[in-house]
């Protein structure tokens, strides 16, 4: 990330940067982003999670922008923590989950930093030391029942700092008909989740290509190798940083670049 | 043949005909390697027999032909006896999530149809009610778009399970069956091509509805391929139902019980095999599965058998499936896009004396009449929709068993992320468990029950 795009992500960031940029960059947050209701200045950070800083708007970039709209800062954020009632069955699940953690003194807020409801589904960020414990609870309490794990995905945030690489879990009930998703963030500087390979053991592949792809290492898992990439391969080729390549095209005298130097509307 | 080289010691890259040398480190040195390239194992297994060696690695793929494509299975065995088993699977990986996120949502499709290539048209269902799930319009979609995309479905389902059997059988020596499976799947193929243009990698079905309407006369056509194929399929079981060497090749070979399917996630045939009748189309339906009058096979079993029971059965729940679809086709006529004309594709595809392409009366209007129509049109297709920020998860039943959808939007026009969860990637984790301890001959036919589509593995 370039120093001028990472000024600008830390100074949209809720609750953080300088005071001068505050007034402006709140709106923007506002403005840019669906269903996050505003927060206070000296509120508890939450973690929202930052998707992209944009500028002008009609999402063209390298030609020379005429229309004056060149100046506006646009932050695009993930639907951030809802609140309660979370509707249907959401509200007993994290019921039943937020008892059992304070029952085991981990501490529910300890463990879930944040509630989102967002098209209908599920989400709980959960802080990285507690998503073992979190999907044994899942697993195995006879209300919650998430008997299958459909697999881990990555996903890479740039802007995101601190928080850039997020892995996220997709558990079904089968016994409830229900499904919800964990979701676990963690720096570039310090890529390290535990491994929930103990707790479902069809993590094992999933794990090793989200290892592969965005090199988030899972710790304690049994054999963590690149499963789609060779075993020699640098670099992670899911992460934002890495360039997707290709080669221009002639075609009939015309020229078509590859897909990633291409004009791109954001 | 085969050969029996000296362990390179000297020259450490010995000469053959590959195109990588083999492994040469400390740790391999001295230990000698046999190649066999299709043959005569016998001499092989003379050669090992003279150098005294007990415990052999067998590298199996990624070219075996019975593998389901570039599957490798690396088993260490013992006499006939499969000790180990582990798949490597990568071969295949084309870096079609990451190429994604390089277009728009609606060229989308076009790539995630290439994943799972035997069953293309579910990968573009999950990914299309994905996106309509981002925009909020799962419920815009409209009914006879949905009715079309639960027959295109359950037709691909049904070729799928046939690519199955045909060429499990056919792994057996059984090239009956294969001929047989393939030519009722022909006539689906047909079909297919019939409605969307295409045999494979359609990219027929589109955020917001369909490409385009069913053309006139494919009902009646593929009334009458769902009763050929019902003909094939008596065909297929007379020759396999009570087929004594495939019962003694398949009955309680790769057994996988309910808590170890359940342990490693495994959905689908596999599931419904060892017993437990969970369908996403029930549990979570989609697509309007709610409405349709079908049921859910199982067997007890939890063996290669009781998987290809469960398959042929799966087949005629389709075909009840995809009548009750054309009677719907038949009764309800209707547009097959969203109205919203900010998502839905400008035109609708006809056949023109050119091959295939937007409709006449469309191109006339653009250039002809309708300036705003021109723009719009050109705006929508180069530079695409734009979906508010935001994450879906999606699943649907494919024909190996739960596909799930993970897409992330950052509000732009294209995918910030989207990730498969493919059945086959999630199902090959039981090779292990399905082949060790059985014979280097039933590894074939526990693979082939996980019906591993590579394609979709390796993505």
């Amino acid at each position: 990330m370039t120093d001028e795009k990472k000024d600008a992500a830390q100074a949209v960031k809720p609750g953080e940067g300088t005071t001068a940029a505050q007034p402006t960059t709140q709106a923007a947050a506002e403005a840019g982003s669906q269903n996050v209701p505003a927060t206070q200045a000296d509120a508890p950070r939450t973690p929202l999670d930052l998707v992209d800083v944009r500028t002008g708007l009609f999402g063209v970039h390298g030609s020379g922008d005429t229309s004056g709209f060149g100046g506006l800062v646009t932050t695009v954020l993930l639907p951030g923590p809802s609140e309660r009632p979370y509707g249907g069955w959401f509200d007993e699940v994290v019921d039943v989950l937020a008892e059992l953690l304070d029952a085991s003194g981990t501490g529910f807020s300890a463990a879930v930093e944040a509630v989102v409801v967002d098209r209908g589904e599920l989400t709980l960020n959960v802080a990285r030391e507690h998503v073992v414990e979190v999907a044994q609870h899942l697993r195995d309490d006879q209300d919650l029942r998430f008997e299958l794990s459909l697999g881990v995905s990555g996903v890479h945030y740039p802007h995101d700092v601190g928080r850039e690489l997020h892995a996220v879990y997709h558990l079904t009930s089968v016994t409830h008909s229900r499904s919800l998703r964990l979701e676990v963030a963690v720096g570039e500087a310090d890529p390290h989740i535990p491994s929930t390979t103990g707790v479902y053991p069809a993590n094992d592949w999933h794990e090793r290509e989200t290892f592969d792809f965005f090199g988030i290492i899972f710790d304690g898992h049994p054999g963590l190798a690149r499963i789609q990439m060779p075993d020699d391969w640098p670099g992670h080729p899911q992460r934002k940083d890495y360039p997707l390549g290709g080669i221009p095209v002639e075609y009939k005298g015309a020229t078509v670049p590859p897909a990633d130097q291409r004009r791109s509307y954001s | 043949m085969s050969t029996a080289r000296p362990a390179p010691q000297a020259a450490p890259r010995a000469q053959t005909p590959h195109s990588t040398g083999h492994i040469v480190d400390d740790e391999t040195t001295g230990i000698p390697s046999f190649e066999a390239s299709g043959g005569d194992w016998s001499e092989i297994a003379e050669e090992a027999a003279r150098l005294g060696e007990e415990r052999i690695v067998v590298n199996m793929g990624p070219q075996h032909p019975s593998t389901h494509g570039v599957l490798r299975l690396m088993l260490e065995i013992d006499g006939e006896t499969v000790t180990e088993a582990r798949a490597g699977i990568g071969y295949l990986h084309t870096g079609i999530e990451k190429n994604m996120e390089f277009r728009t949502w609606t060229q989308g499709v076009t790539f995630c149809t290439r994943m799972d290539y035997v069953a293309p048209l579910f990968q573009e269902a999950a990914y299309c009610l994905a996106v309509e799930k981002l925009l909020g319009i799962t419920d815009d979609v409209p009914e006879r778009a949905n009715v079309i995309r639960v027959l295109m479905m359950e037709l691909n389902r049904i070729t799928s399970h046939l690519v199955c059997i045909a060429t499990g059988g056919n792994e057996l020596g059984a090239t009956t069956i294969m001929t047989v499976g393939f030519t009722a799947r022909e006539e689906l193929l047909r079909i297919f091509e019939l409605i969307s243009g295409l045999r494979m990698n359609h990219a027929y079905i589109r955020p917001g509805g369909v490409a385009q309407d069913v053309p006139a006369g494919a009902v009646e056509a593929t009334r009458e391929a769902l009763t050929n194929v019902e003909h094939y399929l008596r065909q297929l079981e007379d020759l396999m139902l009570a087929n004594p060497i495939l019962h003694l090749r398949l009955k309680d070979v790769g057994y996988l019980g309910l808590s170890g399917c359940m342990a490693l996630g495994i959905t689908g045939p596999m599931l419904r095999s060892a017993g437990l009748p969970y369908d996403v189309r029930k549990t979570a339906p989609y697509c309007g599965y709610e409405t349709y009058d079908f049921d859910v096979p199982t067997a007890q079993s939890g063996d290669s058998w009781g998987r290809v029971e469960v398959r042929l059965e799966e087949i005629y729940q389709s075909i009840k499936i995809a009548r009750q679809a054309l009677d719907r086709l038949e009764r309800n006529p209707g547009p097959v896009m969203v109205e919203d004309k900010k998502i839905a594709w400008p035109a609708q595809l006809a056949i023109g004396s050119d091959g295939m392409g937007n409709s006449l009366a469309h191109i006339k209007e653009i250039m002809g009449t309708s300036m705003e129509a021109l723009i719009h049109h050109f705006k929508l297709v180069t530079e695409g929709f734009r979906v508010p920020a935001g994450q879906v998860w999606q699943t649907v039943e494919h024909p190996r068993g739960e596909l799930g959808v993970h897409l992330v939007s950052d509000g732009g026009t294209r995918p910030y992320r989207a990730h498969f969860r493919d059945p086959s990637f999630n199902n090959l984790q039981a090779t292990s468990i399905v082949c060790e301890g059985g014979q280097v001959a039933d590894v074939v036919v526990a693979v082939a029950s996980i019906d591993p589509v590579l394609g979709g593995v390796d993505r």
